[in-house]
């Protein structure tokens, strides 16, 4: 039978992880799509899943009253969605929409974490993989906050 | 060096803050012949004289491109000028892409704001010499949507099978279906084979040394990565001081330099 395992092992968030960690994965995770236009989450939802991309592309936004949804990022094919169900209260901080027919493995975040609970060196491998992808956006969101387009020079 | 004057052919608003201005030779005697990267001096009579990176076609010598940015008394001038007028040229100064030395690489121009202005020669010749290059990608990131520099155009590479076009905006509104995000983080996607790939770039600074971690954290090495540097030049001949950048010159050592002949001095805050 044809499991998600191959898919996991290859996504580039998950380069170098060992193969046992790659199963234990497996276990929380299932195959998901979603259409132009839909809402994968919205601001204040429990937060009990994180998605790898495989496919399409999802906007990130956050909601201003009478004005609609701000766009602050855009996530492709090899990105992560989703870090809230890593740290409690575990709600959504932001909208994400789907801007076209994406495809993503959606893993279960309270199964992960029971598993990271059990075995410390997958809940450090997961810790590592997602405080250097915060580090990374972080990064690029001072960027984005610098307008360095703003002034010459 | 006597500026040459050269007639205002057409001026062409881009953005909000940003123009194309087309100049003929008004001598008619030999155009003007260019590599991509290199700048002009532009001379508006009675206003004064300010650098403006060369943005036009460096195969077609009939017409001279500039991009200029509104930033100043000059620039200003330089918008208010129409199709008959007149502007003193010196030119061409300054480095060039290094676009011989991507010959059978892959070629990635990553560029920011009016960066993409100084790019645009560079690709025109990789386009004009397609067969002899590999995979030619160029990322380009803006403040806004209405900030996208040659939207026209940029569609119309992006339609093109030879070549890869990344867009991205830092804010993006209702009407933008694109990447929203700096365009360091396009760099980790594109299509190129690190270790046999030319990097160039253009752009704020800060943008550039971002896209140069980026680009050196992909594999590209550093003596295939060629910056385009920006300073307070004035006499573009090596003789004023004015666009000094630690020991060297902007106008004649630069505009174009291989990083790792400057990255002792990206990160100096002093120079």
């Amino acid at each position: 039978m044809q499991t998600l395992e191959p898919y996991l092992a290859e996504h580039p968030f998950l380069k170098g992880i060992e193969t046992r960690h790659i199963q234990l994965l497996v276990g929380c995770a299932g195959n998901v799509r979603f259409d132009a236009g839909q809402y994968i989450f919205r601001e204040g939802d429990e937060a009990n899943e994180f998605y790898f991309i495989r496919h399409g592309k999802l906007a990130l936004e956050i909601f201003r009253p009478h004005k609609g949804g701000i766009v602050v990022q855009t996530l492709q094919p090899g990105d992560v969605v989703g870090w809230s169900w890593l740290f409690p209260p575990h709600f959504r901080l932001f909208d994400c929409r789907a801007i076209e027919l994406t495809r993503a493995i959606a893993l279960d975040g309270t199964c992960l974490r029971n598993k990271c609970e059990e075995d410390y060196q997958l809940g450090y491998e997961m810790m590592r993989r997602f405080a250097h992808l915060m580090e990374e956006e972080l990064l690029a969101l001072r960027l984005q906050v610098l307008d360095i387009y703003g002034v010459p020079g | 060096m006597t500026p040459v004057p050269f007639m205002v052919k057409k001026v062409q608003r881009d953005t909000a803050d940003t123009f194309t201005i087309v100049l003929t030779d008004v001598e008619r005697v030999t155009g003007m012949t260019f590599a991509p990267g290199q700048f002009n001096m532009l001379y508006v009579f009675g206003a004064g004289e300010i650098p403006v990176s060369i943005s036009g076609d460096p195969t077609s010598t009939k017409k001279l491109i500039h991009t200029v940015r509104v930033v100043g008394t000059v620039s200003r001038a330089l918008r208010r000028l129409r199709v008959g007028d007149f502007v003193g040229v010196r030119g061409p100064f300054g480095t060039a892409w290094p676009v011989q030395k991507g010959e059978s690489n892959d070629v990635v121009l990553v560029a920011g704001g009016i960066g993409l202005a100084p790019i645009r020669p560079a690709l025109y010749y990789l386009l004009a010499n397609r067969k002899k290059y590999g995979k030619i990608t160029l990322l380009y990131g803006a403040r806004t949507p209405s900030d996208i520099l040659y939207r026209t155009e940029l569609e119309q590479w992006r339609a093109r099978f030879d070549l890869e076009v990344e867009v991205t905006v830092d804010h993006g509104d209702d009407t933008w279906w694109g990447n929203v995000g700096v365009v360091p983080t396009l760099i980790p996607r594109a299509p190129f084979d690190p270790l046999n790939t030319i990097a160039m770039t253009c752009g704020p600074e800060v943008m550039m040394r971002f896209t140069v971690m980026a680009l050196r954290k992909r594999g590209v090495n550093t003596d295939d990565i060629y910056v385009s540097m920006e300073r307070n030049m004035k006499c573009a001949i090596g003789l004023c001081g004015h666009c000094q950048f630690g020991g060297k010159f902007v106008c004649k050592d630069g505009p174009v330099f291989r990083y790792d002949t400057v990255a002792h001095l990206f990160n100096k805050r002093e120079v």
